[in-house]
């Protein structure tokens, strides 16, 4: 018998600064700040090139659309589930909107197809995982793997550059900006403060959270698990739509190669964010801000002239250390 | 007339009868101890009463009135509660989100329908205050004691004013001194008019809460009486076959 626990339990902690403390995403921010500041310090000439105006543009474009793909993925990891699918997702999406557009059909049939496509694949994804209980991990990365065939098939390995009378509409929302900030940052910030309020304030958020905590449990007390997990596979398929509709007018082009590999750095955003392989932490800042490190990271080692080829080995690190940081915290010794 | 009546209760899975003929019956305000060894068909009694599966054969009255349960939550609504052994917690979860899983105080904002934390607080607090336990409500159950972290998953029974509570070895896997505060939460469920099943292998913890007796031995129920009536050694010899009813 446990006699060792006659101690008081520990006691929680209620301040602000507190709280805030014990979250991974916390931590990342600062390092997001911080980063650059170190860089700055060591190297005189990387404060040129990194702290301007130019470089802050391109830096949040950068990551805005994997911070959008993550978006939906955090929800997905906060159900204890995964999605690997979302690059092939990506270029499937791309792909539809760049025939379509090809073909002279408007940006508001196209955007809205590109969208159904990637719709379409998250309920394919969400089917198999909530209803026949097949394991995430597998069908999405079989997902991965037909998303991608379904790419190159639909494209007949054509490389989209003409969008047709829309073409003007498609690369604006794209590639141009607003109150200084690039279109697909505002889409971003919109989004994270959407999702940010939807699993604070909604039951549908709060119930995600409690699958990711305890799925018997969850269905026990009445959660619909099943329909729930449908959702954010759903939801995933439609960030990830959303991204590729902006990342086609970004590059002004598409081919069916976009978007491959992202499913790690979407995942690497999340880990790095908080988000947990077990399910039931993360948020929509820790999708957003996982993202920005990963950015930050990487245009860092470049301004300041390390060899690009060194890039994937700073990121692991990262997401390492992430991992590491919450073993350190003791999050998962309960 | 007997809050819950179960006549002649049989259950089968395949050749295999786990439950033959049991009757039982559940007083307001009465704390039952339902004791047997492993496979004596204490869990399956539990979950024909929790709507987990129905009985092959026997009828089940509530409140006087036939009951049929298909499903948990058939058994929730007639106001049938279970307290399982691993006390289904979510663990990142605050104890008020704990509390209300499933049936949250929502309130309108326009056009949107949002989580009341506010008032899930509140009321959390009030029945941690009835039970008598120091239990935060927005604390995460990550970093709570053994008794409180079933102080939660008690609480939760008493949200929706259920008139049976099941508990399944609420006692099992936590320190002495929690057992004391545990057994003091079970006693005033019963001082508020709740019927409580404890399934428990711990004898001194149902001589000390229990108000009578049930033990199974092989699908059969071998003794029902007052505790009073009976002794450890007595029951003791009764789950195992040494003495072969009272």
């Amino acid at each position: 018998m446990d006699m060792a626990s006659h101690s008081a339990p520990p006691r929680a902690h209620h301040g602000i600064l507190h709280r805030m403390m014990a979250k991974q995403a916390f931590w990342v921010t600062i390092a997001v700040f911080l980063i650059p500041i170190a860089m700055t310090l060591i190297e005189p000439s990387f404060s040129k090139a990194f702290w301007k105006e130019e470089n802050f543009f391109n830096v949040t474009r950068n990551f805005a659309f994997i911070a959008i793909i993550a978006l939906g993925q955090v929800t997905v990891m906060i159900t204890g589930g995964i999605d690997l699918s979302v690059g092939s997702i990506l270029a499937v999406s791309g792909i539809v909107l760049g025939l379509l557009m090809t073909n002279d059909y408007s940006f508001w049939v196209a955007a809205p197809a590109a969208i159904g496509a990637g719709v379409a694949c998250g309920l394919f994804n969400g089917y198999l995982i909530a209803y026949l209980r097949l394991s995430p991990f597998v069908v999405t990365l079989g997902m991965l793997s037909i998303g991608r065939s379904l790419a190159l098939a639909i494209s007949n390995n054509k490389f989209f550059y003409q969008f047709g009378h829309d073409q003007k509409l498609l690369i604006e929302l794209g590639g141009g900006k607003t109150f200084g900030l690039a279109n697909p940052v505002i889409f971003l910030v919109a989004l994270t403060l959407i999702m940010g309020f939807a699993l604070r304030y909604t039951k549908w958020g709060r119930h995600l959270y409690a699958i990711g905590g305890n799925e018997s449990a969850a269905r026990l007390t009445g959660v619909p698990v099943d329909r729930l997990k449908l959702s954010v596979y759903v939801l995933s398929g439609f960030m990830t739509a959303i991204s590729a509709i902006l990342s086609v007018g970004w590059l002004g082009s598409v081919t069916n190669g976009i978007g491959l590999g992202y499913e790690l750095r979407v995942i690497a955003s999340t880990v790095i964010g908080g988000a947990n392989l077990l399910g039931g932490e993360g948020g929509a800042y820790a999708a957003f801000i996982g993202a920005a490190l990963i950015e930050v990271i990487r245009n860092s080692l470049l301004l300041a002239g390390v060899d690009p080829y060194w890039q994937g080995t700073f990121v692991g690190l990262f997401i390492i250390l992430a991992v590491l940081l919450e073993r350190l915290r003791g999050r998962k010794v309960d | 007339m007997a809050l819950l009546e179960l006549n002649g209760v049989s259950k089968h899975f395949g050749a295999i009868e786990a439950l033959a003929g049991v009757d039982f019956h559940l007083e307001p305000g009465e704390i039952v101890g339902l004791m047997g060894d492993n496979g004596a068909g204490k869990s399956t009694l539990v979950k024909i009463v929790a709507g987990n599966f129905p009985p092959s054969a026997g009828e089940m009255k509530l409140e006087g009135r036939p009951v049929h349960f298909h499903k948990p939550v058939d058994a929730r609504a007639a106001g049938i509660e279970v307290v399982y052994q691993d006390l289904a917690l979510c663990n990142n979860l605050s104890a008020s989100a704990n509390v209300f899983l499933g049936r949250e105080k929502m309130r309108r904002f326009g056009l949107l329908n949002l989580l009341d934390d506010r008032a899930m607080h509140e009321r959390s607090r009030d029945l941690f205050a009835e039970l008598k336990s120091e239990t935060r409500p927005a604390e995460a159950v990550r970093s709570m004691s053994g008794g409180q972290r079933q102080a939660v998953a008690i609480a939760r029974t008493h949200l929706s004013k259920a008139k049976i509570v099941l508990m399944d070895e609420p006692t099992a896997a936590i320190s002495v001194r929690q057992v004391a505060e545990v057994l003091d939460l079970l006693r005033r469920l019963r001082d508020q008019g709740i019927a409580l099943v404890l399934i428990s292998h711990r004898m001194p913890d149902v001589f000390s809460v229990a108000d009578r007796i049930v033990v199974m031995r092989r699908g059969h129920k071998v003794a029902d009486k007052p505790i009073q009536e009976s002794s450890p050694e007595e029951v003791t010899g009764l789950i195992t076959g040494a003495i072969r009813a009272a």
